[in-house]
């Protein structure tokens, strides 16, 4: 990585030098020789490479590093060259379809199988030409994050901004023309309140750690994010610019949920952050995307996908910055007028990296060793997320979900608990679903979504589903827990000890498990549903409800709703309005007239 | 041991406890191999001139003045074709009564693949146990462990599936393995004739623990040599991975590290990552997949060290004896193989993901049966089915003697579905029932 771009140095001019005095792990003790920032970013010589490394601490006389790769054979004396730069990106076009590291690295760009200690290479492609059209006119007033023209990424409009550290106000003083200009080409000249001159090229850097605020206000999230998952779309919705997490334990399908969501969410940029999770995961997007053909937009969902990749093996401190790379991303493109959908798996794994370093610190732990101020990083962290308004108007949002791995699977556990209070949605995932194959294993009655109170998202719904919909959504949850209560009471009391009503009753609610909450995630064509087909299903599922049944004895319910259930599942495996599917309605229709009065 | 000419040796060691001691020493770099007396230990710590050793024996006995000496360089292992057939200790050194291996020295414990040139995992790895290729199918590349009681029989499971198994090498990782245990795996190779493909790391209860922290990685750095310069289907075997995870404990205690859950240190998950993520599958075709055995106390997996595994690994396999049919089987609840995904429906016959889900579905209406018999309930026909079907579904399909082929085992289900069940109850695709019931 390159700091010396175009970002200032937090230092002019002197360079401080640094020994290293201790080895623990991946932790570096170093005296220095001048001041240092905290957080800033310095390179550990070994031998003919550099490890990169970051201020974690400084105590009396040493600052303690933590390397972003393995130590093995440093020694003592080893010297350092502090950059005067906290940890940063590189933003610019290019960044759309990339595979990175936690740091930036371009993963495609290293040669070699196994990954190298000190192999750092460039985020972006500084040789490919852009077709640049100016937005901005000399003598324009700008600011930070304002757009003076954009190239075309992909199929994106990628804005080319005033750098975010400019935070002044600026007038324009000359704007090329239009034509094809690398990265690094002059595209504007920018001159200050005292007159002095700053140019502007379309790449620029910006601190991880620090949230990019270049907009005018951030607003309450009103919009559904559609993402073809029933139970998430129909029960309780995610908005965009909203959060959610997903906490589970192994096994319960806690990935395919997340790779459903980036296949097939609405957004216009969707970034994983794999963190500290399975490399084949990775490799399953890296092999599947480019293949892969986004619905909306009939191009392939590669296309729309960057990808952050600092799975389990990977060195740990580069773990934590991995998921501030990705936010920080996320924030760049939110800029530009975009709607990012930003995943991370699993947030925990960033969670341990930071108790692994605290834990070498000495620091005092917290609960179950994590470090104090974990709720506060987390926190922290999902604010970044949102709905905001850019200074020109537009809108642009992100809309972050993490999964947490709890220990145990027990959500009594802190990164669960400090999660808990910040994200608004919450997909609760269960051991007892997922063993009964029942996927996604999203608990319907558990999870819960905030923003269905919020009036905004009421009025979303009245103006773009149906005045209903929320009051069928709380009629469809009702069902749910009582065929949960009626279920219980046959399981206590037996099947003929129970009035029929009960066993109609659990039996309905079955109904609305195998075809609303269900979902087959390898199927091509129930693996996402349309709202539109969701509003036809839920009306569908209340209407047989509703219904009453007659039985002679209860034998009889559980052969005539299976058969039910087998029709409406078929309906979910065909094209919506096919004819298969228009044939199993009528199959349908015949059924349920067999037993009404 | 190995000691070098002019090299430095030390003579006063300032502080010794359990596992480790620390000396005054410069110029040293961290992670080498050093000698203390007549035990390797490994650089763990690094302040000033002060430098902490982890001696892989243990510290019993050892004089504040026995000499150290520090070897410049991290554990090795020689690589080579010679490999094969031999059996060493955790250093690498044979204890078969074998000659000396030649060739090349490797770090072990080196650096991870890049993900990027990493394959997607795909070739089914059949082992003709139904529980396993049928509901748990496994494909190269992959890591999975058994969570298993100690009672259980894992290890001839794992030595079954090893040798059913079509791969070009097979290394065990044994870390505590009783001297029995040992015999046994020595005697079953060599019964299957199929000595010259495997080789053997092992570190036996007999054997300090500390040691055992090198037994993975020196099975992997063979499977590397052999996966990714012999482009070869190297199979890892590692037993018993609860055994690991307790001299990593042992060790950070000695560190006075804090710990997290169940005494464990906070970095069990990376550790325990950094193994099973050598799984692999090389574009250039070798592959190495790693199946481990994972002991759990009374089949608790919230314990940290199932718990971090479960996240970490491609699925788990449980054993069960199914009292039923008195035998040992796979279970098929808590069984799971993720990357089944991958093959299933594709390289095995259409119908495959959709019979193996309705299969299990039964199985679970059977066990939910059961418990409205044993609350004293009267049972529905359909329950009547369900529990017969079950029986049947468990010894000619998950019982762990079974050997037959997957298309074998689709038919057998499809045979017991038109056996027990009407179509519509099975809930599978229309097109499937039309041409398999």
């Amino acid at each position: 990585m390159n700091f010396q771009l175009n970002t200032q140095s937090m230092r002019e001019g002197n360079v401080t030098m640094g020994k290293v005095a201790g080895i623990v792990a991946n932790l570096v003790h170093i005296e220095v020789d001048g001041p240092v920032h905290q957080n800033e970013i310095c390179y550990i010589h070994l031998g003919s490479i550099r490890l990169m490394a970051e201020v974690i601490k400084v105590q009396d006389q040493f600052t303690y590093a933590q390397v972003f790769e393995s130590t093995r054979g440093l020694r003592v004396g080893a010297h350092v060259e502090f950059t005067g730069h906290m940890l940063e990106v590189t933003l610019g076009p290019g960044i759309l379809s990339k595979n990175y590291d936690g740091l930036q690295n371009d993963l495609d760009r290293m040669e070699a199988i196994f990954l190298q200690r000190g192999e750092y290479t460039y985020p972006l492609n500084e040789d490919v030409l852009w077709q640049f059209t100016p937005l901005a006119v000399p003598g324009q007033t700008v600011t930070g994050g304002d757009w003076l023209g954009e190239v075309t990424e992909n199929w994106m409009k990628h804005r080319i901004m005033v750098p975010f550290t400019m935070t002044d106000t600026y007038t324009v003083k000359q704007m090329v023309a239009a034509g094809t200009y690398r990265i690094h080409d002059l595209i504007a000249t920018l001159e200050d309140r005292s007159g002095r001159l700053s140019q502007v090229t379309m790449v620029q850097k910006w601190p991880v750690k620090i949230p990019i605020r270049a907009f005018r206000e951030k607003i309450r999230p009103f919009r559904v994010l559609e993402t073809g998952v029933r139970c998430i779309d129909t029960l309780n919705p995610i908005t965009e610019g909203g959060t959610g997490f997903i906490p589970g334990p192994f096994g319960c399908g806690k990935t395919v949920l997340q790779h459903a969501l980036s296949r097939q969410a609405e957004a216009d940029m969707v970034i994983v952050a794999a963190c500290g999770e399975r490399a084949n995961e990775v490799v399953e997007i890296f092999k599947e995307f480019p293949e892969l053909t986004d619905a909306r937009t009939g191009r392939k969902l590669k296309e729309r996908t960057t990808i952050i990749a600092n799975t389990s093996n990977m060195p740990v401190a580069a773990r934590e910055a991995s998921v501030y790379t990705a936010m920080t991303i996320a924030e760049y493109y939110r800029c530009m007028g975009h709607k990012i959908l930003l995943l991370a798996d699993s947030t925990s794994r960033w969670a341990q990296a930071l108790r692994e370093m605290s834990n070498r610190m000495e620091e005092l732990p917290g609960p179950d060793a994590f470090p104090m101020d974990l709720p506060a990083i987390i926190s922290n962290f999902y604010a970044r997320a949102g709905y905001v308004i850019l200074n020109n108007g537009i809108t642009g949002s992100i809309t972050f979900i993490g999964t947490v791995s709890p220990a145990g699977g027990n959500l009594k556990e802190p990164v669960t608990e400090s999660t808990k209070k910040v994200a608004r949605s919450f997909y609760a995932l269960s051991q007892q679903r997922a063993d009964s194959k029942r996927y996604p294993a999203i608990d319907p009655i558990d999870s819960y979504s905030k923003y269905l109170e919020y009036p905004e998202v009421k009025k979303y719904f009245d103006e773009n589903i149906s005045e209903e919909w929320l009051d069928q959504v709380t009629r469809l949850k009702d069902l749910l827990i009582r065929g949960k209560e009626a279920y219980e009471q046959i399981n206590i009391l037996g099947d003929d000890g129970v009035p029929m009503d009960y066993h109609i009753r659990y039996w309905k609610s079955e109904v609305i498990d195998f075809i609303i909450l269900q979902q087959d995630a390898f199927d091509k064509v129930d693996a996402s549903t349309p709202i539109e087909r969701q509003k036809y299903l839920m009306e569908k599922i209340l209407n047989i409800c509703s219904m009453e049944f007659t039985f002679e004895n209860f034998e009889e319910v559980n052969p005539y709703f299976k058969r039910l259930i087998n029709v409406l599942k078929q309906m979910n495996y065909s094209e919506f309005r096919s004819d298969a599917f228009n044939g199993f309605e009528k199959e349908l229709d015949i059924i349920l007239s067999e037993r009404l009065n | 041991m190995e000691k070098i000419a002019f090299q430095k040796i030390y003579t006063k060691i300032t502080r010794v406890t359990k596992a480790t001691c620390t000396l005054h020493a410069k110029d040293v770099g961290y992670e080498e191999m050093a000698v203390v007396g007549d035990r390797l230990a490994q650089v763990v710590k690094i302040i000033g001139d002060e430098v902490t050793l982890q001696v892989f024996k243990g510290t019993e006995g050892i004089p504040t003045n026995s000499e150290v000496v520090f070897l410049s360089r991290p554990p090795m292992l020689t690589v080579g074709d010679e490999l094969a057939g031999r059996f060493f200790n955790a250093y690498g050194q044979p204890i078969d009564g074998g000659p000396e291996i030649g060739g090349e020295e490797r770090p072990i414990g080196g650096p991870s693949v890049n993900p990027v040139k990493r394959e997607q995992p795909s070739q089914l790895i059949a082992t003709g146990i139904a529980g396993i290729d049928l509901n748990n199918t496994l494909v190269t590349g992959q890591k999975i462990p058994f969570f298993a009681d100690p009672d259980q029989p894992y290890n001839q499971v794992m030595a079954m599936v090893a040798l059913r198994a079509e791969v070009d090498k097979i290394i065990l990782g044994g870390m505590g393995l009783t001297h029995d245990d040992y015999l046994f795996y020595k005697q079953v190779f060599d019964n299957a004739g199929a000595l010259d493909r495997i080789i053997s790391f092992v570190n036996t209860t007999e054997d300090p623990p500390v040691e055992r922290l090198l037994v993975p990685d020196m099975a992997l750095a063979a499977a590397e040599y052999f996966a990714a310069d012999k482009n070869e289907k190297v199979l890892v075997l590692l037993t018993d991975m609860t055994l690991y995870a307790d001299a990593l404990s042992i060790v950070s205690n000695r560190m006075d590290q804090i710990p997290s859950k169940d005494s464990m240190p906070g970095s069990l998950y990376s550790d325990l990552a950094k193994i099973y993520e050598k799984a692999v599958q090389f574009p250039a075709g070798g592959s190495i997949t790693i199946i481990a055995v994972t002991t759990l106390s009374g089949g608790d997996i919230t314990h940290a060290i199932p718990d971090n595994t479960g996240y970490i690994t491609e699925g788990q396999l449980f054993l069960r004896r199914d009292t039923d049919i008195g035998k040992v089987i796979v279970d098929p609840f808590r069984s799971l193989s993720r990357l089944k995904q991958l093959v299933i429906g594709t390289q095995t016959r259409a119908d495959h993901p959709q019979v193996m889900n309705t299969a299990i579905r039964l199985y679970a209406d059977a066990a939910n049966a059961r418990t409205k018999l044993e609350n004293g309930f009267d049972l529905t026909e359909y329950d009547q089915r369900t529990m017969q079907f079950a029986r049947e579904y468990s010894s000619t399909l998950l019982a762990i003697d079974i050997n037959i082929q997957i298309t074998e085992m689709l038919n057998t289900a499809w045979e017991l579905f038109r056996k027990y069940f009407r179509r519509e109850e099975l809930g599978i695709k229309q097109e499937l029932v039309d041409k398999y019931f």
